[in-house]
């Protein structure tokens, strides 16, 4: 670097915001310079709006925490108080919480109905979704790709509710139809909706991904004469695999903490499922049928909080998970 | 270059093995991408030709008649375009200011990392943990009770991770050199990103906005249990029925409410809720589309 030369990366532009110091004065000459001072409001205001602007960017972990703290402030009175028991929470299947003589609170059923949709969602979106992130990002031309991602962005845009509905309406009947379940909406029929929402996000992500390799991977071997599939088996995949993790990983926290759909779908039976054409309860559809009668501050109310306590948990360690494959990739 | 350089050398078996594999490959691909898509729209058409009996500007201006079994969905539709923008008004400018400073302040540490992970998580979190805390913190806590206000700041912070990430995608996009063009000639942050940032990349910033108009109209179990009611007698065509500290009612809890809660109501209704709702949401999103495609193709770098 030559003598005089500034340093682009250290030259922050606060320094020309430093106050010019008055010209000196020489005896015989005078210029008139003009001093390049902002007035006082404008630097004052300026100052301001950098507190403010920090403000709003950790803003994202303020409401973070402050949601963690209220669920659990809401929570913690149950948890602490005699009546409760850990232990049974978690690994009891009997959900009786409005029993007149013995009121039991166990959401393990509930933890297997949610898993349960999920898995047969993730069987379903995992190779669809990647299948469509390879076809969108190696195989297709650049019209069609526009077209399927506009396409897939519209589909990530259908409400949660209209799923349920579409679960509810169209999915239980076509089930009850072609598997002759007694019930249509069950795991399965929950399973398709949740399937469905996770793909836009799975196809996306995992584009992202194989998108991220580097072109020198291609070049390497499109020289050695491999075909497109090859390419994508025997590097694109094995290149890519952090970031097609983080694409299946939101998959399932978006499986997780879907809340209407399921509600909709899935029949509402507290048992843990055996088939797939059984009906369930996820631990969100828990939350959202019972919490409008449960009265508030009583035990039922807190168990509820305490669900979502252990939902939040769940879903932060997915997304900690994703995130920390997608970091993975960064690094290489 | 040759379009097809297999062509160029006699084909042997393996050649050939390897040619029909690629085949079989892009066929099951391009399956599994229309199967995406296919039955969408066959869905799309049911609920269309299901609710078409009920489908008609009337059904929109309407008010709901004899317990919400029969007539339109003005109140829920006015109640959604509330919520909506009452909840734009605060997560807009967090969401912006956010953004801003994740691109043009933060530098890369391990605090502009936890910044991060925060907001994938917020972005992550159920939806039915996000209506919790507004039960707890909105509702409760900051005694709003059960009101749009409630609802709305809770929509907002739910749909802040789509305005900043959109928002921040498009400041990134922005060349470096253009921020130190206006550097050199004595500007300060502040005026840079007034003045150059901002303007270049609006587009991603309104797509932002826009998405999160169709996010917040779209979601149900947050509004459920801040500040949706079952049912509230409104004037037909009224455009300001409601104030801010009462309750609401809303198109996607009203959806629920009919589609499950009610018996007996009238068959297409649901359907025709359900397409209003689609269709609201769908055009919005389409709207952000167009938008981000017009101005692409303006961008001048």
């Amino acid at each position: 670097m030559p003598v005089g030369a500034v340093n682009c990366d250290s030259f922050a532009p606060e320094d020309l915001t430093m106050p010019v110091p008055a010209p000196r004065k020489s005896p015989g000459f005078s210029f008139a310079v003009r001093q390049a001072t902002r007035p006082l409001w404008a630097v004052l205001g300026e100052r301001l709006l950098t507190v403010l602007i920090y403000l709003c960017g950790i803003s994202a972990i303020i409401f973070v925490l402050s949601i963690f703290i209220f669920v659990f402030k809401e929570a913690a009175p149950v948890l602490f108080s005699g009546r409760f028991n850990l232990g049974q929470f978690l690994f009891s299947t009997e959900w009786y919480p409005t029993s007149e003589v013995n009121v039991r609170y166990g959401v393990l059923a509930m933890i297997a109905g949610t898993f349960a949709v999920t898995g047969v969602a993730m069987l379903i979106a995992v190779p669809f979704g990647l299948g469509a992130a390879i076809y969108l990002s190696e195989f297709c031309g650049p019209k069609v790709k526009e077209t399927l991602k506009i396409v897939i962005e519209l589909l990530a845009a259908i409400p949660s509710v209209v799923w349920g509905f579409i679960g509810l309406t169209v999915m239980s009947k076509l089930i009850v139809q072609f598997t002759g379940a007694a019930v249509g909406v069950n795991v399965l029929n929950a399973g398709i909706i949740i399937a469905l929402m996770s793909v836009p996000i799975i196809v996306s992500i995992g584009e992202d991904a194989l998108k991220a390799v580097p072109d020198s991977y291609r070049e390497a071997a499109i020289a050695l004469g491999v075909t497109k599939w090859q390419l994508t088996w025997r590097v694109l995949l094995p290149a890519a695999k952090n970031g097609l993790l983080a694409a299946v990983l939101l998959g399932v926290g978006r499986g997780v903490g879907e809340t209407m759909a399921v509600l909709m779908a899935t029949g509402h039976a507290v048992h843990v499922p055996h088939s797939v054409l059984d009906s369930v309860r996820t631990l969100t559809a828990n939350i959202a049928a019972e919490l409008g009668e449960a009265p508030a501050d009583s035990d039922h109310y807190r168990v509820l909080f305490l669900t979502g306590v252990l939902l939040f948990v769940i879903t932060f360690f997915v997304n900690l998970a994703a995130d920390l494959a997608i970091r993975g990739i960064k690094k290489q | 270059m040759n379009a097809d350089p297999n062509k160029r050398f006699t084909e042997t078996p393996m050649v050939r093995r390897k040619l029909c594999q690629e085949a079989i490959a892009k066929w099951i691909f391009r399956i599994m991408s229309a199967s995406m898509i296919v039955p969408l729209l066959l869905i799309l058409g049911y609920l269309i030709q299901r609710a078409w009996p009920s489908l008609s500007v009337g059904f929109i201006l309407d008010v709901p008649i004899r317990g919400i079994k029969d007539g339109g969905i003005w109140p829920a539709f006015v109640g959604t375009i509330y919520l909506v923008f009452i909840s734009l008004a605060v997560s807009a400018p967090i969401g912006i200011l956010a953004a801003v400073y994740l691109n043009e302040y933060a530098k890369e540490n391990w605090f502009n990392r936890i910044i991060n992970l925060a907001v994938i998580n917020l972005a992550g979190v159920p939806s039915i943990v996000h209506a919790l805390f507004g039960l707890g913190a909105f509702v409760y806590a900051a005694k709003f009770g059960c009101s749009i206000i409630s609802a709305s700041l809770t929509l907002a912070i739910m749909t802040l991770p789509v305005i900043i990430a959109s928002t921040r995608e498009s400041l990134a996009s922005v060349p470096r050199t253009f921020r130190e063009a206006c550097w050199n000639v004595g500007a300060t942050r502040w005026q840079t990103i007034r003045a150059i940032v901002l303007p270049n990349s609006i587009s991603g910033i309104l797509t932002g906005v826009i998405l999160q108009v169709s996010r917040a109209a779209g979601e149900t179990a947050p509004v459920m249990f801040t500040g949706a009611i079952y049912f509230k007698a409104v004037q037909k065509g009224d455009l300001f029925p409601y104030r801010l500290d009462e309750q609401c009612m809303a198109l996607s809890t009203h959806l629920y409410n009919i589609s499950t809660q009610v018996p007996g109501v009238r068959e297409s209704i649901p359907f025709a809720t359900a397409v209003v709702l689609l269709g609201l949401v769908l055009v919005v999103n389409a709207a952000a589309i167009i938008l981000r495609v017009w101005l692409r193709n303006r961008k001048k770098w």
